[in-house]
């Protein structure tokens, strides 16, 4: 077993470019006769466009050419990925995502026109000389009205701004107001999950390029999932076969979820490139970030849990308002429902679900996947209720929880709302977080602040999650117009060094480094002989892309299968090298082997041979070692785990003080613990940073009033505690080969109501009464609450 | 950013003759003036550095008064200011970050009179002296309202004269996202009386809290102000906090400057 293979706390390869500077990001790239764009974003969010006058700009400086709608005649829109389909069985309402603006504005920040110029600020000086003629018409923000009149519609083409009317499961909706009529106690939470932007270090980067000898666009982009663009801006929007497209996404500083989507400043750059012949630019700026990147969450719920009288759980119901923003993003409309309403469940065992969502149209940016992408707002309603609820019952909120887990002996498990949970075990990582959080001497800790003057509180969260997505035949029962196998090519050069080609794309994840240790792992040769090569289409095999934490439970189960193949080709080159049949052949620490005997040949000997078939069986096998694997899990894996947060509120200013912060995960097993804690730190970050600083807020004009760091609050490291981090409760998932879960999103989805939930026990044990208190938990809210 | 010429004279009268042109505007640290220029929200035709003006650099402590030269950085206040003004250093050394520090000027910031700027409330508090290029004028006279001052066109901040308090203190809640004060009270006790000046909270601008000062000239201690209350007509409320939670802080910031003097 090589010392960097799987288990290792291998560092991570790729951190010395990111750290010295040599990463190659897409802003990086500057290719020769660029031209740059500044897109003329609209300043109000509703307006009617009566008219574009770009006769003064069209001659300023360096302009090469200023667009508009009309110069997008015949090109698509942006596509949607998935298609949901409503409670009557309709499907949803689907405006067209036009990639300029035509005819109205629907949004703060929705592109005008595009100025083309020799420089950026020769372009910008030309986007102020356009003249544009517009009436204002007034502003939908607040969905529940939006729904309720629809005397103001976001898209005059469809019949409300109602995008679906969703129903889960419809057939059980019957039994869930039954058992809401039978029970001994209904717990009712009214609740908003904050709207987010993500916010990745590398703003959003785009570089078109055409080539005329070749016919060949190609774009440069900041995207977790190059095929995916290259399939949707190519088939969907511009028409370009996949042949005469190239979709390149190098180093990536990050990505959350919103560098998944097709956007239109892709599609625009690379439409321009081949009308003017020269490469097309532009890169994001901070305040463009804000008003163009897809946002997160942004869900007004009503939950409601019904308890019979030994306090079991008999039914949940919800009713969700999904802010869309103003189009539908890539993949907007699964995040409410597949995403979220899948995971109503929770870790528990309640009978019967109904979750409705309305996906409603609002005059705001558009609202997608952010790291947990429904998950985190199925789980935060959940986790907030059943804390309300053993605060009315009286009842320990952790053995609340306890009773209605489901229980190690149970799975798999098929739960009420279509998903069947493969393995897990809910009491093991509750009883790993309780002991190292140190749950037993909370109260004299919480006798300590009193004596200081500050409240104490011990928030509990269990979160469950399906990650590894997911099974191509069951996403497109669902309404997903895409696959999501994953592919990767094993290239064995003859030297015994390998490259893996993957679909999957690192923005941030380790690939570089967890992906080598797989390899040398099944090989038993240094990590250091296998490179992975991710993120250009033109030389990696049609894959899904990087997001719902499924790198290496997908990407990395597509890596283990052509692996397997390249080594099961290999045995049979060592058996005739050997003499020897095929099944005597073993592979350990780099050496083949023939089992009973003191025959052995080194990795590179045969590799070598497969390059140099001088002595190989040519008659069965052909030459070269290289082969290529589609995977498509068969199931969701299922990370799930126990989050606690210990805090202190100071009740002169309201102000929080999260003092520990204990994560118990269960991510089936592990390749690299040091990556694995980083990533639940850095989901960690982010739930804090949702729960008591991010607030994406539009006033009722639909103007951004967080619309840069002034006024939009990022967690600094200052902010958060230390975070004990743990993953020795493993329940191995039981159908992909490396039995691995994800772990990607796991921090961000159970740290929200872990915080908010501590908050609410501070507050609740020291005399308040007080049911919710909206994230974000900022000291103003807090202070208000506490002195209403 | 639109064009702009750059001059950077080495004497006040060439920086005041430079900018007599129009449009002409002066640079100190530039900590407000170069992101708006960057925002496209500034288009000065020229900016006169005041940063190669060797005398307006520079901290001088005499008869019990501290005068920092209008160029003075921050990191240069905070440093030598730690034992003959404890106060104010700690106030200085809190402002922005390292870079912010190592910028931003006393000058800019009081002529700036941003309403979120922490030296505006240890000038009110203090009573300082804002001495120009052409006069001297008291702090209550110097601020008024947001971004508003005494300044008129083309008058640079040359000093700023600072009676040194027998004790003082800067308490500053910080907004969430800009860490700017959400509220920032500056308490300065002298021997015949207490100034109390507060940033962050008021629609207009930076204020003395006149009702607490003659509290605590009777009474030092955070007990002393127990009974007052803050009106919150006039506070800030926007996304980071309510009227009344301004007005609320206004009241347990003090107490704890006071009782951290």
């Amino acid at each position: 077993m090589p010392k960097d293979g799987i288990g290792a706390s291998t560092k991570r390869r790729e951190d010395i470019r990111f750290l010295t500077g040599t990463g190659r990001y897409t802003d990086d790239i500057n290719l020769a006769k660029q031209l740059h764009v500044h897109f003329l974003r609209a300043d109000v969010a509703h307006a009617t466009i009566n008219g574009i006058d770009t006769s003064a700009a069209d001659s300023m400086p360096g302009v090469a050419r200023i667009f508009t709608a009309k110069d997008f005649d015949g090109v698509g829109g942006l596509p949607c990925g998935w298609q949901v389909t409503d409670k009557h069985g309709q499907p949803m309402q689907e405006p067209k995502h036009p990639i300029l603006a035509e005819g109205k504005i629907r949004h703060v920040g929705e592109i005008v026109a595009a100025v083309v110029a020799d420089t950026v600020e020769q372009a910008r000086d030309a986007a102020e000389a356009i003249e544009l003629d517009l009436t204002e018409l007034p502003a939908v923000i607040d969905m529940k009205k939006a729904v309720a009149d629809a005397s103001v519609k976001v898209h005059d083409d469809l019949t409300s701004n109602l995008c679906y009317d969703w129903g889960f499961v419809e057939e059980n909706k019957a039994a869930v107001e039954d058992a809401f009529a039978k029970a001994a106690h209904v717990t009712t939470l009214e609740l908003k999950n904050n709207r987010l932007v993500a916010n990745p270090m590398e703003p959003r980067v785009a570089v078109g390029d055409f080539t005329a000898h070749d016919g060949m666009s190609t774009l440069y982009t900041t995207s977790q999932n190059p095929h995916v663009i290259r399939l949707l801006m190519g088939a969907f929007v511009l028409g370009i076969p996949e042949h005469k497209l190239r979709v390149v996404a190098p180093d990536v500083g990050g990505g959350f979820g919103t560098k998944i989507f097709h956007y239109a400043e892709e599609a625009f750059c690379t439409f321009a490139a081949k009308q003017l012949k020269r490469p097309v630019k532009w890169t994001s700026t901070r305040s463009e970030a804000f008003m163009s990147d897809a946002h997160g969450r942004d869900h007004v719920t009503k939950i409601e849990l019904a308890l019979d009288a030994d306090n079991n759980f008999t039914a949940i119901r919800t009713e969700t308002y999904a802010n869309m923003g103003a189009y539908l993003s890539t993949f907007a409309p699964s995040v409410p429902t597949w995403l979220h309403g899948t995971l109503m469940a929770g870790n528990y065992r309640t009978p019967v679900i109904y979750v409705n969502v309305k996906a409603v149209f609002t005059n705001t940016v558009p609202v997608d996947a952010y790291r947990g992408a429904g998950r985190p707002e199925a789980t935060y309603q959940l986790e907030r209720l059943i804390d309300q609820a053993a605060r009315e019952l009286k009842v320990s909120p952790v053995d609340l929880r306890r009773q209605n887990f489901i229980k190690p002996d149970q799975f798999p498990y098929a739960t009420p709302v279509a998903v069947e949970y493969d393995t897990g075990n809910y009491d093991a990582t509750l009883d790993k977080a309780l002991d190292l959080a140190d749950a037993a001497g909370f109260e004299a800790r919480a006798a300590d602040s009193k004596s200081r003057g500050k409240l104490r509180g011990f928030g509990v969260a269990n979160y469950i999650e399906a990650c590894g997505i997911a099974p191509s035949n069951l996403v497109g029962q669902l309404g997903a117009r895409a696959g999501l196998y994953e592919s990767a090519t094993v290239r064995v050069n003859a030297t015994g060094g390998i490259v893996v080609m993957t679909g999957s794309h690192s923005h941030g994840q380790g690939h570089e480094t967890t992906f080598p240790q797989v390899i040398a792992d099944m090989i038993g040769i240094g990590a250091d002989q296998v490179e992975i090569v991710h993120g250009d289409t033109a030389n990696t095999p049609m894959g899904m892309g990087t997001y719902g934490s499924r790198s290496l439970a997908v990407g990395g189960s597509a890596m283990v299968r052509a692996a397997e193949k390249v080594i099961n080709k290999a045995k049979k080159i060592a058996a005739h090298i050997m003499e020897a049949s095929d099944s005597d052949i073993e592979l350990k620490d780099g050496q083949f082997t023939v089992a009973g005997t003191d025959k052995s040949l080194a990795w590179g000997d045969v590799t070598l041979a497969a390059y140099v078939p001088h002595n190989y069986p040519l008659e069965d096998l052909e030459p070269g070692l290289e082969e290529t694997a589609f995977y498509d899990p068969s199931n969701f894996t299922y990370p799930a785990g126990t989050y606690i947060c210990e805090v202190e509120v100071d009740p002169d200013t309201g102000k929080i003080d999260v003092l520990n912060f204990t994560a118990a995960d269960d991510f089936g097993n592990v390749v690299n613990p040091m990556i694995v804690e980083g990533q639940v730190h850095g989901g960690v970050g982010q739930g804090i940073g949702q729960a008591m600083l991010e607030n994406c807020a539009y006033d009722e004009d639909g103007q951004l009033l967080s619309a840069s760091y002034m006024d939009y609050a990022m967690p600094r490291a200052a902010d958060l505690p230390m975070i004990t981090v743990d993953h020795s409760c493993q329940t191995p998932c039981t159908h992909n080969p490396l039995g691995v879960k994800g772990c990607g999103e796991a921090g961000a989805i159970g740290s929200p109501p872990a915080l908010v939930n501590a908050v609410l026990d501070a507050l609740n044990r020291n005399g308040h009464d007080i049911a919710h208190i909206d994230m974000p938990l900022t000291p103003s809210r807090v202070w208000q609450a506490m002195n209403k | 950013m639109y064009n702009f010429e750059f001059v950077k004279p080495s004497t006040l009268d060439e920086a005041l003759a430079a900018l007599a042109d129009e449009d002409a505007q002066p640079l100190s640290g530039g900590q407000t003036l170069i992101p708006t220029m960057k925002q496209r929200l500034n288009q000065p035709s020229k900016l006169v550095s005041l940063l190669g003006i060797a005398d307006l650099v520079g901290i001088s402590d005499s008869g019990g008064t501290l005068s920092i030269k209008g160029a003075t950085n921050h990191a240069t206040v905070a440093r030598e200011t730690a034992s003959s003004f404890p106060g104010l250093s700690g106030l200085v050394a809190k402002i922005g970050d390292p870079a912010v520090r190592n910028r931003g000027t006393i000058g800019g910031s009081i002529a700036n009179n941003d309403p979120s700027a922490c030296y505006p409330a240890a000038a009110m508090a203090c009573q300082a002296t804002i001495v120009t290029n052409a006069r001297e004028i008291a702090a209550d006279d110097f601020f008024q309202g947001m971004f508003a001052t005494a300044l008129d066109e083309g008058e640079i901040v040359t000093e700023v004269r600072f009676p040194i308090p027998v004790a003082s203190n800067y308490q500053k809640f910080e907004q969430p996202a800009s860490r700017f004060p959400l509220t920032g009270v500056f308490v300065a006790k002298y021997g015949d009386r207490v100034g109390v000046g507060v940033t962050g909270a008021s629609n207009d601008g930076v204020f003395r809290w006149k009702e607490a000062e003659e509290a605590l000239a009777a009474n030092f201690s955070a007990d002393a102000i127990s009974n007052l209350t803050v009106p919150a007509d006039d506070m800030i409320s926007d996304l980071h906090g309510s009227a009344e939670y301004r007005a609320h802080l206004v009241k347990v910031m003090t107490g704890r400057a006071v009782a951290a003097c």
